[in-house]
């Protein structure tokens, strides 16, 4: 299972990608791996405001529907559009095209909840 | 990640295939290896190999055999003979459905094929209806390894792997012979809609056919999970055992009128014709939603959700999944019976939002198996 180290995680396996005060989030490739081949996704709705662990799509594989919690709490101010034509993006290139969203953080601080590579592997191990 | 339950034969195999594993009817069951929709493809296409050990088999012999499997399902035993196989439904008093079954014809008696988390219900259901004499119930599930091939070059796959022409074993017949000295039944059967085999055979050998079979198939033969089983044979209609039927549907909602003999007697007998008589207040009927509404693509309809007609919830999802095939998403749901015409529109809610969808004739894709 690919972790890239420039991430980071959460236990629900999420990743976060830090670009100034906003974060580029997507599902991990375990995440992507266990859930098989992605047929449907649910993006969530421009400029939502989220806090963390709350709901931020739907992603359905043929076998089953899971949610995608946030990661961190912010507004969604970009949403991957592409995904509503080709969700199986999300099995190709999860940490690329198959992200799912950008949401502005409402405070950096956060980020340091979040797993490091180093702690998320240990939650797939 | 822990996956409890009974391992099949085959289990280290799966492992070393790398396959997903879940646990499903008490079994720890590879739910897929590649990945559901090319697993498939596959079997559409070319061929598929599946281990089906967590199934029951469950034997039937002695004097009074016929009479009480007659007297216990709702197909007719006189269709039957020596090599035939029949699709047949255990009903109970009030017409609801124990289990659907295949009942294998030997010359010693009778093998019902059940499904796994079936089978303790139906040897405890079979038990009680047991005459005091004459009846010998075997449960021959733990010794016996059931692997199936499916797809259009699954004969020739089997035959040369058997050394065998399969050819002359029509649809719903089988052959009892042997392979490397071990009894072995080769049927021409399947939950695909694909022309295709399934093999039984003693536990210790099925090891040893999964690797002749993978040999002489290369990579026209691909290892199939019970993720692409199930969605296989939604694109057939046919019956899941605890999503479409149970032991509260009754099989005339189910469609499954046409393995039900009312001219013979056989318990729950007089439950359906009863409902035969009134005419079913529901129907397990197909429908099909768009591949995109408003340019995007839905959701998937799952187990449990609500069918409406304008605003009024008429019924509700048994199965549904994404046709690999089709490319839209599909389901069974039970409706009204007055709602259950061709072409009639209905909306699936899935997750709070009301999903067009339209009743079309089972099944979603036509089958090829052999007549």
């Amino acid at each position: 299972m690919s972790v890239p180290v420039d991430l980071k995680y959460s236990k629900d396996h999420e990743w976060v990608r830090v670009e100034g005060d906003v974060v580029v989030v997507g599902i991990t490739d375990f995440a992507q791996s266990e859930l098989g081949d992605v047929v449907f996704v649910e993006l969530p709705a421009l400029e939502s405001e989220l806090s963390a662990e709350a709901q931020l799509g739907v992603i359905e594989s043929v076998k089953a529907v899971s949610d995608v919690l946030s990661p961190v709490s912010g507004v969604v101010v970009e949403v991957n559009s592409e995904l509503e034509d080709t969700p199986e993006l999300i099995n190709d290139d999860c940490y690329g095209e198959g992200w799912i969203a950008k949401i502005r953080l409402t405070s950096a601080d956060q980020l340091d909840d979040l797993l490091s590579p180093e702690e998320y592997e240990e939650v797939i191990a | 990640m822990t996956v409890s339950g009974c391992k099949t034969p085959l289990f280290e195999l799966h492992e070393r295939l790398g396959a997903r594993i879940v646990e499903y009817a008490g079994w720890q069951m590879p739910v897929q290896y590649s990945g559901v929709i090319d697993e498939h493809q596959a079997v559409r296409q070319s061929a598929g190999i599946f281990d089906l050990s967590h199934m029951g088999e469950i034997r039937i012999s002695g004097s009074n055999a016929r009479s009480f499997l007659q007297q216990c399902t709702t197909n007719d035993l006189d269709n039957l003979e020596p090599g035939k196989i029949q699709y047949s439904l255990l009903c109970n008093e009030s017409g609801g459905i124990v289990d659907d079954i295949l009942i294998y014809c030997h010359p010693w008696g009778y093998e019902l094929v059940v499904n796994a988390a079936n089978r303790k219900k139906d040897l405890n259901w079979l038990r009680r209806h047991r005459p005091e004499r004459g009846v010998v119930i075997d449960d021959v599930s733990n010794e016996t390894a059931l692997i199936a091939v499916q797809g259009p070059n699954s004969e020739e796959i089997m035959s040369k792997a058997l050394n065998s022409d399969l050819n002359k074993i029509g649809y719903y017949r089988f052959v009892a012979t042997r392979y490397q000295g071990k009894s072995i039944v080769i049927s021409r059967t399947g939950y695909t809609g694909e022309d295709g085999f399934e093999l039984y055979a003693g536990a210790e050998a099925a090891d040893g056919l999964w690797k002749k079979l993978s040999a002489v198939g290369g990579d026209r033969l691909v290892p199939v999970g019970l993720g692409a089983r199930d969605t296989l044979r939604l694109e057939m209609c046919y019956c899941l055992y605890g999503n479409d039927i149970d032991d509260d549907t009754n099989p005339l909602e189910a469609g499954l009128g046409w393995v039900v003999k009312l001219d013979k007697e056989f318990i729950g007998r007089e439950a359906v014709a009863e409902v035969k008589a009134a005419g079913a207040t529901r129907k397990l009927v197909a429908i099909e939603l768009p591949a995109q509404v408003n340019g995007k693509r839905a959701g998937i309809p799952r187990h449990g959700y609500p069918v409406y007609h304008h605003d009024r919830p008429v019924g509700e999802v048994t199965s549904g999944t994404f046709s690999p095939t089709l490319h839209k998403p599909i389901c069974l749901a039970y409706v009204a019976s007055e709602l259950a015409e061709l072409g009639q529109e209905l909306e699936v809610e899935i997750r709070n939002s009301r999903v067009p969808g339209k009743l079309v004739k089972k099944p979603f894709v036509q089958p090829s198996v052999k007549r």
